[in-house]
């Protein structure tokens, strides 16, 4: 089986008191980079599925990542094929040159072009939440979609059974291959990702593969291919246009009250909660 | 920071120790500094992570890399992983190992090394006896040649890992006195005659277990001795170099999480109205703290890039060592200053790497020690 998997790398969740708005635009620059963590689950999840988990060295598959943005997004991609990624491709593009809409009209172009048997993204980025790539890309295909995938089993490398976690519980749905499937957080599991060269007794471990030193090296030396946006969007318009950025407001420090009847009454008149 | 001669490699290699690290050691790091010791499937995930076997040659199973590696991926372990005892335990192969992979034969890499870096069993060095510990040359444990065995007799102390240590890699006496009647040896738990007699209390460094080791007429194949019989000394000596190169970069660790912890104090506390930080004096501290760190960071770095390009400089490792110790303990003196009464209380992390820190101008060879290294290799 054929996987591409499309990366996003965000600005690190842990040092976002560093971000700062400079007239209504985000300043990204001295920010620190992290892959969208919800792409790291879809890199794995596309391993498990193009290895034996007893054997993972030897590939019984492709696994193919792409990512959007300036060169030094190659960091994202060296990762993830020091990870177990057999081959980059990155669409050099600035940044706020790209929406939701765009990068999936520039993926159906790359998909026609590679022809993968499924497409495997993260359930979201975790900087804009917008969670739009997925649906879009599979409508623009005309392929079967299933979201937030929090299971996967694969049987003959034709149809996944996909557990999708919905409000109140798993739905499980069955898609035709070629279909675009999106990731949520239990898929890095030990037990959710059933390949079908894994033995059914082999549990991996808990989250995302660690990359030895070896593999850090290796990855250098595994092919990135380097593709112009216009070559694979005519049109690169953006559909969503940003009116302005605010940080949220700094949180106020609190009250002590004295008595309960104190309490009751600022729930019941200020903070009209009761 | 970083040292100096780090690649795009060493971040890429950091950021994995470093998730290892977050995911397998931090959250227990203070359960486990308070047990005195960290589960042994932690050598496993550390093997399946990578970082086990860095700075070990891909044939004996190692995971490739050069002292430049071990020294990047052990700073983020002590950073990220914020338990020096885990740390230096989890690392104790690193000096127990090298004399094995340069001098053994292929057959003791397959024994000795493979698992090891496997996680499979854990690895100690031994040269210290109750006696005297930097006066190698006058170790008293002797190993006497009695058919296809030798037969050791003495004690041993002070030993990293010693407790629950497989194979322990031991300086004996093969030979007449003086350096030149010293052999490395290694003794396998459950030798008959080898025993460990005590586990030992420490000031730091609680996570990881120090042990005193007894052997008392123990018979080890003649098959375990590494390299040539009387010509330990030199092993050792090669060996003590690296260590203290590892001994400085735990140091430059240690004080850089020191100092980050007290700059997060010193923005959050208040005092006489304003936060630490808004007071000069505070600021001037940590800046103090931030230059000596990066100064030792910078002798550190630069003795083991040239180290790793095959240079042999033991005097600038002891002085890489000394100013790294030094740096540390005025450093981690500070961060406990910086947050007053917290600082002296156990749940605080600056309490204990101040306990830690203690350590380093004593082990693996002493600031005095160090100093005459220096001396006779510079002539006087």
């Amino acid at each position: 089986m054929k996987i591409l998997v499309p990366l996003k790398r965000v600005a690190d969740p842990d040092n976002a008191n560093k971000v700062k708005v400079n007239g209504g635009k985000l300043e990204t620059t001295g920010l620190e980079w992290k892959p969208n963590p919800f792409d790291e689950y879809a890199v794995e999840t596309a391993l498990r599925l193009t290895e034996n988990g007893t054997n993972p060295k030897a590939r019984q598959g492709e696994v193919v990542v792409v990512t959007f943005g300036p060169k030094d997004t190659e960091t994202t991609l060296r990762a993830a094929l020091a990870t177990g990624a057999d081959r980059a491709i990155r669409v050099d593009a600035a940044d706020d040159a790209l929406d939701g809409d765009l990068v999936a009209r520039a993926l159906k172009a790359l998909v026609e072009k590679e022809k993968p048997d499924l497409v495997l993204l993260g359930k979201q980025a975790v900087d804009g939440d917008s969670n739009q790539v997925g649906q879009l890309l599979a409508e623009y295909l005309g392929w079967p979609q299933a979201t937030f995938a929090g299971s996967i089993q694969s049987e003959d490398d034709k149809s996944l059974v996909v557990g999708r976690e919905v409000d109140g519980g798993t739905l499980k749905v069955r898609v035709t291959l070629p279909a675009v499937v999106s990731v949520d957080l239990r898929i890095v599991a030990p037990n959710s990702v059933r390949g079908k060269h894994t033995p059914p007794t082999h549990a991996y471990a808990d989250g995302v593969r660690f990359a030895a030193l070896m593999a850090i090296m290796a990855a250098k030396k595994k092919p990135l291919a380097e593709v112009k946006l216009a070559d694979l969007a005519s049109d690169t318009a953006l559909k969503i246009k940003y009116t302005g950025f605010e940080l949220p407001p700094a949180r106020k420090a609190g009250i002590k009250v004295k008595a309960v009847s104190e309490l009751v009454d600022k729930l019941k008149n200020e903070a009209k909660v009761v | 920071m970083t040292y100096f001669f780090e690649t795009e490699e060493h971040a890429a290699l950091r950021k994995n120790v470093r998730r290892f690290a977050e995911k397998h050691i931090r959250p227990h790091a203070h359960a486990w500094e308070e047990a005195g010791e960290f589960p042994r499937a932690l050598y496993e995930e550390a093997a399946a992570a990578g970082v086990l076997g860095l700075g070990y040659p891909e044939e004996v199973g190692g995971g490739g890399g050069d002292i430049t590696h071990v020294l990047a991926a052990s700073e983020e372990l002590v950073m990220a992983g914020q338990s020096v005892g885990t740390t230096v335990g989890l690392g104790s192969h690193g000096i127990a190992l090298p004399p094995i992979v340069r001098l053994g034969t292929p057959e003791q890499k397959v024994r000795f090394v493979a698992p090891v870096v496997a996680g499979k069993k854990v690895a100690a060095l031994a040269i210290t006896e109750p006696s005297g510990g930097s006066d190698v040359a006058r170790l008293r444990t002797t190993a006497r040649r009695d058919g296809d065995h030798y037969v050791v007799d003495g004690a041993k102390t002070f030993i990293t890992s010693g407790c629950r240590a497989d194979l322990v890699t031991v300086a004996v006496r093969t030979g007449g006195e003086g350096h030149g009647g010293v052999s490395l040896l290694v003794v396998e738990r459950g030798t008959p005659g080898f025993s460990v007699s005590k586990k030992l209390a420490k000031m730091g460094w609680w996570a990881s277990d120090t042990a005193e080791l007894v052997f008392e007429g123990c018979r080890v194949p003649a098959a375990n001795l590494i390299g040539e019989e009387n010509q330990g000394f030199y092993a050792i000596m090669v060996n003590f170099a690296t260590e203290r190169l590892y001994l400085a970069g735990q140091c430059v660790a240690i004080a850089e999480l020191a100092y980050a912890e007290s700059l997060r104090y010193a923005r959050e506390r208040s005092a006489f109205g304003k936060t630490l930080m808004g007071h000069q004096v505070t600021r001037h501290k940590l800046a103090d703290m931030a230059s000596r760190i990066a100064a030792a960071r910078a002798l550190t770095g630069e003795v083991t890039a040239r180290v790793a390009r095959g240079e042999q400089v033991p005097h600038l490792a002891a002085m890489a060592k000394n100013v790294a110790t030094d740096m540390c303990s005025a450093v981690c003196d500070e961060a406990v200053q910086i947050h007053g009464g917290m600082g002296y209380m156990r749940e605080v992390l600056v309490e204990r790497l101040y306990r830690d820190a203690r350590l380093y101008p004593i082990g693996g060879g002493t600031r005095e020690i160090m100093n005459e290294i220096i001396s006779k290799a510079l002539g006087y």
